[in-house]
């Protein structure tokens, strides 16, 4: 779901960093306020958490590849502000040394994985598990749904900033500039490879972990309630 | 141990058995992410490269680009799982030391 360089215009790019300028001013604000300093090694496992799960793309045999986001997992550990920020280092590496993902998409690319997954996720959970205790099973089970609602929903987003391309842009001969596919096939592709398959990768990898830490660790799992 | 030191653990776990990510997709003839194609495979695809995209698209060398050494491309399966590796420490290296600055700044002494 990195959006490459030359897929989105320059319209849209511009749009979308002014869209997380903000995003990132509050969530730094609210973290200032939230953040303990003994938090602050857990912040940087969740950063290369969401970086190294990005790396596993999971075929699709004969056809693409796509991998989880870990976003709504640090965001279950350490709250949506905190992970938004995390989320967003480990995918401006990945543009700026891997080229994976484009400099003129960072903006989309976070509004997508680390603001849209984190927060669509975060309160997901936060519902699911309404009066379920910390080390209940529909807290695990929250985390996996949350997950995958959170990864679903960045998915939509980005099929719908793909989609619009060719709507927004294109030659007088009606020619696409940048991404050719509209919103149908890209929406249709784009969600529908997520709802069937990378989906449940995100929801199995984020419920396996959040089980492990219910016997590890089960305070991290109440702290940030 | 402590729960970051195990955590810690699982990313070193991670890191190692990351080339799956490479090999997998190879052995099952699975392509890129849907709308990640360079431009030779959009030609293949729909059989023209979209002026606007051409040109963007070329707007940054990154350094590794695709998590590969530079020179290593042709090099074989070896190389490039030793390089998505390698790509693995360097990015998580920078990813945890900005991380850890940032988080550092922004929590003061709470």
């Amino acid at each position: 779901m990195h959006i490459p360089d030359g897929y989105l215009g320059p319209a849209t790019s511009g749009f979308f960093y002014a869209a997380m300028v903000p995003v990132w001013m509050v969530c730094s604000k609210m973290v200032k306020k939230t953040l303990k300093a003994k938090q602050v090694p857990l912040l940087a496992i969740g950063a290369a958490f969401s970086f190294v799960i990005m790396m596993f793309n999971v075929p699709i045999p004969g056809g693409s590849t796509g991998h989880a986001v870990g976003g709504v997992l640090v965001a279950i550990l350490l709250g949506p502000w905190a992970a938004t920020i995390a989320i967003t280092v480990a995918l401006v590496v990945q543009a700026l040394l891997f080229g994976d993902g484009g400099i003129t998409a960072i903006g989309a690319n976070c509004f997508n994985m680390a603001f849209v997954s984190v927060f669509a996720g975060y309160y997901a959970y936060r519902f699911l598990r309404i009066r379920a205790a910390a080390n209940s099973t529909r807290t695990v089970f929250a985390a996996g749904v949350a997950a995958y609602i959170g990864i679903n929903a960045a998915a939509l987003c980005a099929g719908i900033e793909f989609g619009l391309q060719p709507l927004l842009y294109h030659t007088a001969a009606g020619q696409p500039l940048y991404c050719p596919y509209g919103l149908k096939v890209a929406i249709t592709t784009m969600s529908g490879e997520h709802l069937l398959v990378f989906g449940w990768i995100e929801a199995i990898v984020t419920a396996l972990v959040v089980k492990y830490l219910q016997k590890q660790d089960l305070e991290l799992l109440t702290l940030n309630q | 141990m402590k729960t970051t030191a195990k955590l810690a653990l699982l990313i070193v776990i991670l890191i190692v058995l990351s080339p799956l990510g490479l090999l997998l997709p190879a052995l099952l003839k699975a392509g890129p992410a849907w709308g990640e194609w360079g431009v030779g495979e959009l030609q293949a695809l729909i059989g023209y490269v979209p002026r606007g995209l051409e040109k963007l698209s070329a707007i940054w060398d990154a350094p590794m680009v695709g998590y590969v050494c530079k020179g290593w491309s042709q090099k074989g399966i070896l190389h490039l799982s030793a390089g998505y590796i390698i790509s693995a420490v360097t990015g998580i290296g920078i990813v945890a030391a900005i991380t850890i600055v940032l988080g550092k700044l922004l929590s003061g002494k709470k």
